[in-house]
């Protein structure tokens, strides 16, 4: 094997100033607004994060012309067309792009499938939600299309302006799109919030045709396979509550406190990088800056320092609880409720005393 | 200046390689203003062989990773490297799209988010853990590919004294844009920089009754 080469870059040192305004500037598009969502689903479901995706396209105009685009192959995939369909009334079109080489939801094939609708749709907008699907998938494709992509979209001020953090959410970026190619844009779904009379769309299904589809890369990439421990608890993306440990749980074994608690609750169970890095825990359950961004009702965090990385993740949740025994730890200065303790002591407690759910 | 922590990873999992024999050179390729120098530097104290800066003066957040992307697509038509391997993403403007971008001008399979990487040098591929949203997932990749490095592939090593006095001798190359026939494509402009709203201070309770008491009653979460 020949040469490796690595890319690495330095880092930029602060030079910008905090300005205390938000300036909302109307950009008033004269242009026609269409949209194409790269929709993820699942089991025969489109995932709510899609759905989140659709609720940011309808925030970047009043008049938008809004298509869902799937791919896979087999029955789920029809099932999961005619849930797109009807998940919700600002979608007009469903595209199905039916093959196997869509199984897996490879970047490379994906990326080739949205170069060829786009070429055929001419879309000014596609979107995908900042999952590590639309990550992976979305700026490859924007390389095809030659435009730049915004990633981690959290406000959309316009069809051409978009907000989204920078420094580990430390500080919001304001941006503005000037290019001519396609806007391509991932959001957070935990900022696009999807309502529960949503689903009453009747869009149009149609099918992809792929004949013109470059075939060199697929191939290229196999998959594999995958591990996901399976867990009753509900999806830590989106759940109402979510209960996490950190390093202060010790072991894995520990661990099943917390998911005894998080079962009282019906709650997610998530945890730091610290937690995963020492094997408590699988990598799915990571919350923070590089892990699942979450938002929920309540959060509870059980022996978590506070790290801004972690706090990055958790910013937007309603009410943060945190239980540490080290007073000064960082947690408490985000935590709306705190309890200066031994978790240990603590989570048995609360398991003893809360009310049982119905 | 300091390294992006991924592309840190990054070098590491690279140099690893060369040591176990499955790569004759590690190039450590970067894209800035002069200080990246020193970066690089660091990067060969580490155990890269050469290095590459390609010279970018400009002010504000950056390049962009389109640009950067075109960039190193034309290092790599040069260079004719098997594995491209980046950080997944940087800590100050948090974007997580070069790796991919570059992977899509190339045509090259990608690797996003390792956590694993093994290189198979008689069937030239490289099968790769990702750390994606429902766990781990493998993919079997052909050379050569792209690989964006999550914070679990490795732990990256300091750089002994004498590799850094070894490191002063090692060259580094510049390379303009116009060398590498790159033009620049500003389609993206920041409007401004903001802080986000503040959480207010919370409370300290004294009980676990006192908390399930403001959670129930007060905040009315549970």
């Amino acid at each position: 094997m020949a040469i490796n080469v690595t890319l690495f870059r330095a880092l930029r040192p602060q030079r910008f100033a905090f300005t205390a305004s938000s300036q909302r500037s109307t950009i008033a598009s004269s242009r026609f607004i269409s949209t194409l969502i790269l929709t993820e689903h699942d089991g025969g479901f489109v995932k709510s994060s899609s759905v989140s995706a659709i609720v940011a396209a309808k925030s970047l105009g009043e008049d938008n012309s809004i298509s869902m685009l799937l791919a896979g192959s087999g029955p789920s995939l029809d099932e999961a067309a005619a849930d797109a369909a009807k998940c919700h009334p600002s979608v007009s079109q469903v595209l199905v792009a039916d093959s196997d080489k869509f199984k897996y939801h490879l970047a490379e094939p994906w990326a080739k499938l949205v170069e060829l609708v786009q070429q055929k749709g001419g879309y000014s907008h596609i979107i995908a939600a900042s999952s590590s699907f639309g990550k992976n998938i979305l700026p490859r494709a924007a390389a095809l299309l030659d435009a730049s992509p915004i990633t981690d979209v959290v406000e959309i001020l316009g069809s051409h302006q978009f907000v989204r953090p920078i420094y580990a959410g430390n500080a919001l970026s304001t941006v503005r799109y000037s290019g001519d190619q396609p806007c391509m844009l991932t959001i957070r779904s935990t900022s696009f919030l999807v309502s529960a009379e949503s689903r009453l769309g009747t869009a149009a299904i149609s099918q992809v045709d792929l004949s013109t589809i470059d075939e060199e890369i697929v191939g290229k990439s196999r998959y594999v396979g995958c591990s996901s421990q399976g867990t009753e608890r509900p999806d830590l993306g989106n759940a109402r509550i979510v209960v996490t440990g950190g390093r202060g749980l010790k072991s894995a074994e520990n661990f099943k406190m917390i998911e005894k608690l998080a079962e009282k609750l019906e709650a997610a169970v998530g945890a730091t990088r610290a937690a995963v890095d020492a094997g408590f825990v699988p990598n799915e359950l990571q919350v923070g800056q590089t892990g699942k961004i979450v938002a929920p009702e309540l959060y509870m965090a059980f022996g978590v320092s506070g790290a801004i990385q972690h706090l990055a993740g958790i910013r937007d949740s309603k009410v943060i609880v945190a239980v540490n025994k080290d007073a000064d730890a960082p947690i408490f200065q985000v935590a709306d409720y705190g309890l200066v303790g031994d978790l240990f002591d603590v989570v048995p407690e609360l398991i003893e005393k809360l009310p049982e759910k119905k | 200046m300091s390294m992006n922590p991924f592309c840190e990873i990054a070098l590491e999992e690279a140099i690893r390689i060369k040591e176990s024999g499955l790569a004759t050179e590690v190039v450590a390729v970067s894209v800035g203003p002069a200080q990246c120098v020193d970066t690089i530097r660091t990067g060969l104290a580490m155990g890269a062989d050469r290095g590459i800066h390609v010279e970018w003066k400009g002010e504000g957040l950056g390049l962009g990773p389109l640009n950067v992307a075109k960039v190193l697509r034309a290092l790599v038509e040069l260079e004719e490297p098997r594995l491209l391997i980046l950080g997944k993403q940087a800590i100050d403007d948090d974007c997580n799209q070069t790796g991919q971008m570059v992977a899509g001008l190339l045509n090259w399979p990608q690797g996003t988010f390792a956590s694993k990487v093994v290189l198979d040098k008689e069937k030239q591929t490289a099968t790769v853990d990702r750390e994606v949203d429902g766990g781990l997932e493998t993919l079997c990749l052909d050379l050569p590919a792209v690989i964006t490095t999550d914070l679990r592939l490795n732990l990256p090593r300091y750089a002994t004294l004498p590799n850094i006095m070894k490191a002063k001798s090692k060259p580094i190359n510049k390379v303009t844009f116009e060398d590498l026939k790159v033009k620049v494509k500003s389609d993206i402009e920041v409007a401004q920089v903001t802080e986000p709203p503040k959480r207010k201070a919370g409370l300290i309770l004294s009980s676990v009754d006192e908390l399930i008491d403001k959670l129930k009653n007060e905040a009315r979460v549970i």
